[in-house]
C-alpha cells in the first residue's frame, strides 16, 4: 500500500512574522522557511508505518514554488522514498490545492493519504478534507493515534473535550493533530540520502488542474495591539483590584 | 438572502457555540435557519426554535447522524444547501471537521475562523496565529464559513419562537463508523464557554502538583481549567485542556495564566480575554506584556493564598 502525504513550505513557527507597511500582506522575504510542523508529523506517522512494514512506499507532495523542493528534501530525510511537486507561482487556496493532490491520488492510487490538521500560516484547516471530499473518501481529522488493519484504519481523533475512535475504510483521508508522534530529528547520512531519491516536477496544467482563486484577500492588518497594565505587589492587592476594579470576581 | 447554521448539539440540548454562530449568520444580512441533524434530537430541535433572530429550524433525524460523522453531516448539509446564501459552522471541532467537506463539494472556497462580518461577501480572520488579521472578500455565490465564537456574542437562547420543519435524512453514506469516546466527566464548565479560567503552565512541574495546585482555585472560581501546550506535551494535562492557536481559542471574562511564559501560540488563543492576570517569578515573561494584572511571585506560594483571600472575601 501507498501512502502520499502532502506538505507545505511555511515560514518557521519561531518566526513572528510582520505585517506589511502597504497591508498587502505579511512580510516573508528573507525570513527562515521551514516543513509546516502538523506536515513533518504527518510524514513520520507515514515513515512509521512503513517501518512496521504496513506501507510498502512513501510518497511526499507539495504544491508551490520551486523552493518546496527544499521542503520536499527534508520529507525524504525523515524517510519518504520519492516526491512529487507541482510547481506554480501562482497562490494557492486550500482548494486548489486539494484538486491538485486528487489529481495525484487518481495517479498513484494510494491506500492513505495523511495530512497535517492545518497550516500554521494561513490557520485554514480545509485541505485534507476537501481532498477526502473531492475523492469521494472518507476522512478521519485531528488524529491522535492511527492504527491499520485488514483494510481499515481504526483512527482516535482530538474532539472537543476528549477523544472520539472512529473506524475508516482504505483507501481514506487522515489529518494529523499535534499529538500523534513527535518527528524524528533527520540526521546528515539521511539528508545526504534524501538527495539521490526521485522527485518529479509537474505544472497544473500538466494534472488537468486550473488554479482558480475563490478568495480576494482585500487588506491585512496588524491585530489590535493589548498593552500591558499593571504589576501588583502582592495577592491582596490582585484580588482587591479583581473585585473592586475590573469587577470580574 | 438566508443563511443556514448549522447547530453544535449533542442531541439533548443545543450547546452554547451554536448561539455565537448565529449573531455571526444574522449579520450576514438576510433570514437565520439552523439545521439540527442528530439522532432522537427533537428537544435540541426545540431548543433551537428558541434562539432569539432564528426564523426557521430544519430537524433532520437518523441513526447515523447520532455522533456527527463528518460524511453524513456533509451530506445531510449539501441536501439543503441550495436555498441558501450562506452556510455558518461553529469553528468546534466538529465544524472544522464537516464545514471543508461541505464547501469542497459546493465547489466554493471555505473561510475559516471569521471573527468578523464586514458585509455580506467581506469577513475578517486571523492568520498566522493571530499577529496578522486578514480582510478577504469571497468570491463565490455561496460562502461555507466557520465562526471563531469568541469574536461574536451568542444571541439570546431564548425569545425566539421558530417553526421546526422535519427534513427527509440523507442516506447514510457507510463511510465511517464510531467506535466510542472518551468525554472528560466533571462538573467544570466547559472551557470555550467558561466565564473564568485558570490556566496553569510547565512551571507546575508534574501533573499531581497541576491538580493539586490548579483545581482548588477552579473550584473556588467556578473556573473551567486550561493548560498551556508546554504543560499539555509534559503530561500534567489532558490534551483538550490546552489553549492556544492550535489548541482551544478562549475569551472570558477573566483569565488567569499561572507559571506560563507566554509563546506567542498560546497568547493566540487567550489575548481576547477580557481580563487577564499572569502569575510568574520570571519577571521578563511575554506574558506579562498582555497582562492586565502581573504578579512577580511564586504560583505554589501565590495560587494557595488566592484561594484563601478568594474565599474569605466571598
Amino acid at each position: 500500500m501507498k501512502v502520499l502525504v502532502p506538505v507545505k513550505r511555511v515560514v518557521d513557527y519561531n518566526v513572528k512574522v510582520r505585517v506589511k507597511s502597504d497591508n498587502t500582506g505579511v512580510d516573508i522575504a528573507n525570513v527562515k522557511m521551514s516543513m509546516n510542523p502538523f506536515d513533518e508529523i504527518a510524514v513520520e506517522e507515514a515513515v512509521r508505518l512503513k517501518e512496521k512494514g504496513v506501507v510498502t512506499e512513501v510518497i511526499a507532495v507539495s504544491c508551490g514554488v520551486a523552493q518546496c523542493q527544499e521542503t520536499l528534501r527534508t520529507a525524504m530525510a525523515i524517510g519518504a522514498d520519492r516526491a512529487i511537486l507541482v510547481e506554480t507561482t501562482e497562490e494557492l487556496q486550500p482548494l486548489s490545492v486539494a484538486k491538485l493532490l486528487k489529481a495525484l491520488v487518481d495517479k498513484e492510487q494510494p491506500g492513505l493519504v495523511i495530512l497535517g490538521k492545518q497550516a500554521i500560516d494561513d490557520d485554514a484547516n480545509q485541505t485534507g478534507q476537501m481532498l477526502a471530499a473531492l475523492c469521494d473518501l472518507p476522512q478521519a481529522t485531528f488524529a491522535s493515534k492511527v492504527e491499520i488493519a485488514d483494510g481499515k484504519a481504526r483512527v482516535t481523533r482530538e474532539v472537543d473535550g476528549g477523544l472520539e475512535t472512529v473506524t475508516v475504510g482504505l483507501p481514506a483521508i487522515i489529518t494529523a493533530d499535534l499529538r500523534l508522534n513527535e518527528p524524528r530529528y533527520v540526521t546528515l547520512p539521511n539528508i545526504m540520502k534524501a538527495k539521490k531519491k526521485q522527485l518529479e516536477t509537474f505544472k497544473p496544467a500538466d494534472l488537468g488542474v486550473e488554479i482558480k482563486p475563490h478568495l480576494k484577500t482585500l487588506k491585512v492588518t496588524e491585530p489590535p495591539k493589548r498593552s500591558a497594565g499593571i504589576k501588583v505587589p502582592d495577592v491582596a492587592t490582585l484580588v482587591a483590584k479583581l473585585k473592586n476594579e475590573a469587577k470580574v470576581i | 438572502m438566508t443563511a443556514l447554521v448549522i447547530a453544535e448539539h449533542d442531541n439533548a440540548s443545543i450547546k452554547g457555540a451554536t448561539l455565537n454562530t448565529v449573531t455571526a449568520a444574522a449579520q450576514c444580512g438576510g433570514d437565520v435557519h439552523v439545521l439540527v441533524a442528530g439522532h432522537n434530537a427533537g428537544e435540541a430541535a426545540r431548543q433551537a426554535a428558541q434562539i432569539a433572530g432564528v426564523s426557521k429550524v430544519i430537524h433532520a433525524d437518523g441513526e447515523h447522524f447520532a455522533h456527527g460523522l463528518a460524511e453524513n453531516m456533509a451530506a445531510q448539509v449539501l441536501a439543503i444547501a441550495g436555498a441558501y446564501s450562506h452556510i455558518l459552522f461553529p469553528a468546534t471541532a466538529s465544524g472544522k471537521n464537516i464545514a471543508p467537506r461541505v464547501a469542497a463539494k459546493l465547489d466554493v472556497g471555505q473561510i475559516s475562523d471569521v471573527t468578523k462580518v464586514d458585509s455580506p461577501d467581506t469577513f475578517e480572520r486571523p492568520i498566522y496565529a493571530g499577529n496578522a488579521i486578514s480582510i478577504v472578500q469571497s468570491l463565490d455565490e455561496k460562502k461555507v464559513i466557520t465562526v471563531r465564537t469568541t469574536g461574536f456574542d451568542p444571541a439570546a437562547a431564548t425569545g425566539g419562537s421558530a417553526a421546526v420543519e422535519t427534513a427527509s435524512a440523507a442516506a447514510d453514506t457507510g463511510k465511517s463508523k464510531f467506535e466510542g469516546n472518551e468525554i472528560a466527566k466533571n462538573d467544570r464548565p466547559e472551557l470555550t464557554a467558561a466565564k473564568i479560567i485558570v490556566s496553569g503552565g510547565r512551571a507546575l512541574g508534574s501533573a499531581e502538583k497541576f491538580n493539586e495546585v490548579m483545581t482548588p482555585l477552579a473550584d473556588k472560581l467556578g473556573a473551567a481549567i486550561g493548560a498551556s501546550r508546554a504543560a499539555v506535551d509534559a503530561g500534567y494535562a489532558a490534551n483538550d485542556l490546552q489553549v492556544g492557536q492550535t489548541g482551544k481559542i478562549v475569551a472570558p471574562q477573566l483569565y488567569i495564566a499561572a507559571g506560563i511564559s507566554g509563546a506567542i501560540q498560546h497568547l493566540a488563543g487567550m489575548k481576547d480575554s477580557k481580563v487577564i492576570v499572569a502569575i510568574n517569578k520570571d519577571p521578563e515573561a511575554p506574558i506579562f506584556s498582555v497582562a492586565d494584572y502581573g504578579l512577580e511571585a511564586d504560583l505554589f506560594t501565590a495560587i494557595p493564598e488566592l484561594v484563601q483571600h478568594v474565599g474569605s472575601m466571598a
